[in-house]
């Protein structure tokens, strides 16, 4: 049998080489959970000219600066309607957030759940490593009662957000939780999200060994994702009420949400043209040489 | 031939042992090397066992690793799952 | 290039500020708005949510200013021109976006209504205090631009200028309106579309492998793209290199920072727009803008009845602050009268550039109402013994 030549690593295209190695911690899974976007953009076909991902701050908030696609870093919690008026302005584009719990959930909770209530067709995939890691290790709204953290010296009693929950109540069309363990089935569930229209929402619950772990004494890494593997219970359609997580009780995964809703600019679009009829002039973006791309004259009465 | 290969970028490695850990044909180890971070790369002690499934290249979180199929027109047999 | 036809309701019109405010930004091409509502800015996004449909243009009411003022850039970044509107309280949770729109190279609108504060301070009631917010409020070091209408009409005119500055700048630009000059219904003139000038948005002409965000052409400002054009851009709120990537060097910091500063002032002559009346051989001169510009008019009209020699500055752009002209003024005179709805903010760059070479007297109010014209008159009288 002749040599063959080496295939290239399937994230290496995805990367901005140039930038590697990244920053997070030895035994960090959120490289991991770019292995498995990347995996699932190659398994979707997505046209990646029209793929933008946003991302806020933190640990999470970095991946936007690794993948080599348009790319944007935005201020701490604000990715979700940065996504959105990128969106709405140029709706071609398939626009992923990729973020983490405390940016999407505490700074940006007000912003995730107004998107998700309007379905805007965004793909939220939520980093979950249960506290704030950039920071240096303090209580975020997922961090499980009863842990140490950097402000909770004495431990956590602060109650928790069930993602899930949260999410579906807010109205994502797709809801599922996964962990850095699941990797074949993260990658499968991101691009079964990437197909449909609407709000999707995946959480990943990712190790965090330098910030969450060390001060728990709950090993490193490697502990985290055996961790994982032990207490996981893949559940698809659990009822999201009752997959609530806690310091060291089961994790129940797998996709518990996938319905139908109408889309935000579709239903926009459906809307105004109905109330409009012709009057309505559909939105575009500026031409090549900066200005709008004209249309028809538009007379209204403005004296009101 | 083995029935697939790893390919690893030794100075991207640090040490998690996520790849060593989950590899279904427990092709890996952790190597006594170091790289010049300091971390222990893996290297594939039983490289013949290797089906190229690339498990390790989706758990790498600092794509140091990878796995391939020799023979890429190979049937696909069922990828193990991480379970 | 000349406004699109399609949005510009040419013609003579009876408008308040807020209104006119709108027409002024579909004129200048903005097809995007997010906003929050808040009074007395509100009318602005409630015509635009009107016309929009009818312009190609999209509105969308957030959540709150948080989430306004970063939608409108994600908007640029998508391809459009984009503006938000808001009031005090709105104004202050928008700081963050103002330094991300700086740092980010993005550029956008942003029109705020003043009305007394601090805090909820007075919703329907006027002030020009957040002048001092607009050029300080995030932090960091950047610079912006502000502009100060005075009329329904000019807060047309300076509407367009505005997103004109921002797309040649690639800056968030201010239009700093207050309540009175918002609900003053006024005749509006909207000329008709090949008689006004649209600074386009610069895209590159270069090729994806050759181009870099934040690569400074000759007038130190980037060419822009948008998403989706193949050119995998990185924008990001991080101090960075001219790739958009994080570089956070003390080297760094000091390229990117001083060039965001000096794109505005290496260009102030051509940013700064007042309007002199009268300066010339006077020995007071009333420094002005927005409403209290106008209610300084009788107080300088009952000053040469009485035959003192007063000139009037009105400051139309606010920020870059217009150093020169108010320097090139100070050893002329006995002194400046600087009268504004505030208790003292943008007399305090009158006052410093100024230099020492005359007095700088202060006209203060504390906002609610417009200043009474008698006590800028006293303080003009008071100088020019």
């Amino acid at each position: 049998m002749s040599s063959v030549a080496i295939p290239q690593n399937p994230v290496e295209p995805f990367l901005r080489s140039e930038r590697m190695p990244h920053i997070w911690c030895p035994g960090c899974g959120i490289g991991t959970t770019v292995n498995c976007f990347t995996r699932a953009l190659l398994d979707s076909k997505a046209d990646l000219t029209k793929l933008a991902i946003v991302s806020g701050i933190g640990c999470t908030g970095r991946v936007a600066g690794y993948t080599n696609l348009d790319s944007f870093h935005t201020t701490h919690g604000r990715a979700i309607p940065f996504a959105t008026g990128l969106k709405l302005a140029n709706p071609e584009l398939n626009v992923v957030v990729y973020s983490g719990d405390g940016d999407l959930f505490a700074i940006g909770g007000n912003h995730l759940i107004h998107a998700a209530r309007r379905n805007v067709n965004l793909k939220v995939i939520c980093v979950n490593n249960l506290i704030y890691a950039m920071t240096g290790g303090q209580t975020a709204p997922t961090t499980p009662g009863d842990v140490i953290t950097s402000t909770a010296p004495y431990g956590t009693y602060d109650p928790a957000f069930n993602l899930p929950y949260l999410v579906e109540a807010a109205g994502a069309v797709y809801v599922a939780r996964w962990t850095t363990f699941h990797v074949r089935q993260l990658a499968k569930s991101m691009a079964e999200m990437f197909q449909k229209k609407g709000f999707g929402f995946i959480e990943v619950l990712s190790p965090c060994p330098t910030l969450y772990q060390r001060r728990n004494k709950m090993g490193d890494g490697l502990d985290a994702m055996k961790f994982y593997k032990q207490v996981s219970k893949i559940k698809h359609g659990a009822p999201t009420s009752e997959v609530a997580l806690s310091k060291s009780g089961e994790i129940v995964v797998g996709k518990f949400v996938d319905r139908e809703r109408p889309e935000y600019i579709g239903t926009m679009n459906t809307y105004l043209e109905q109330q409009l009829g012709e009057r309505y002039v559909e939105p575009h973006t500026l031409s090549d040489d900066g200005g709008c791309s004209g249309g028809e004259l538009e007379v209204i009465s403005c004296n009101r | 031939m083995p029935r697939g290969s790893v390919s690893i970028v030794v100075e991207r490695c640090k040490a998690c042992g996520f790849c060593v850990e989950f590899c279904p044909t427990k092709v890996l180890a952790l190597s006594s090397a170091f790289n010049s971070k300091g971390y222990h790369p893996p290297h594939a002690v039983a490289p013949e066992k290797c089906s190229g499934c690339d498990l390790c290249g989706m758990y790498c979180p600092d794509f140091a690793i990878y796995g391939y199929r020799n023979d890429k027109n190979a049937p696909k047999e069922d990828e193990a799952d991480a379970r | 290039m000349h406004a699109d036809p399609q949005g510009v309701l040419t013609g003579a019109h009876f408008l308040d500020g807020d209104h006119a405010a709108c027409e002024g930004a579909i004129a200048a091409g903005a097809r995007f708005a997010a906003g929050y509502p808040i009074t007395p800015s509100t009318e602005v996004v409630e015509r635009f949510a009107m016309r929009a449909p009818t312009v190609g243009g999209t509105f969308i009411q957030m959540e709150d200013e948080l989430a306004a003022s970063i939608t409108i850039q994600g908007a640029v970044w998508g391809g459009v021109k984009a503006f938000t509107v808001t009031s005090g309280p709105g104004f202050s949770l928008m700081m963050e976006h103002i330094g991300y729109a700086a740092m980010t190279e993005t550029p956008c609108v942003f029109i705020n209504v003043q009305r007394g504060g601090p805090s909820t301070g007075l919703p329907t009631l006027p002030a020009q205090a957040d002048m001092m917010q607009v050029r300080w409020g995030s932090h960091g070091d950047y610079e912006i631009i502000a502009l100060c209408p005075n009329s329904p009409q000019e807060c047309f005119d300076l509407t367009i200028k505005a997103f004109n500055f921002s797309e040649q700048y690639r800056v968030p630009v201010f239009v700093m309106l207050d309540e009175v000059v918002g609900h003053m219904t006024e005749k509006v003139i909207i000329p008709p579309a090949e008689e006004i000038e649209i600074e386009p948005r610069h895209f590159t002409k270069k090729a994806p492998k050759d181009f870099r965000l934040y690569e400074p052409e000759a007038n130190q400002v980037p060419d822009m793209v948008k998403a989706g054009d193949g050119y995998n851009i990185h924008v990001t709120g991080l101090t960075h290199d001219q790739r958009g990537y994080p570089d956070m060097t003390p080297p760094m910091q000091d390229v990117l920072v001083k060039r965001l500063q000096s794109k505005i002032l290496d260009n102030a002559d051509k940013i700064c727009l007042f309007e002199k009346e009268n300066v010339e051989g006077a020995d007071v001169v009333v420094v002005s803008y927005g409403i209290t510009s106008r209610v300084a008019q009788r107080a300088v009209d009952q000053a040469r009845e009485k035959g003192v020699k007063v000139g009037k500055l009105r400051l139309i752009t606010a920020w870059p602050f217009p150093e020169r002209v108010i320097s090139e003024i100070a050893p002329t005179i006995k002194g400046f009268v600087v009268p504004e709805l505030n208790l003292g903010q943008m007399v305090r760059e009158v006052e410093r550039c100024a230099g020492g070479k005359t007095r700088t007297v202060r006209v203060s109010h504390a906002g609610g109402t417009v200043h009474n014209p008698e006590s800028i008159l006293n303080a003009i009288l008071e100088v020019a013994r």
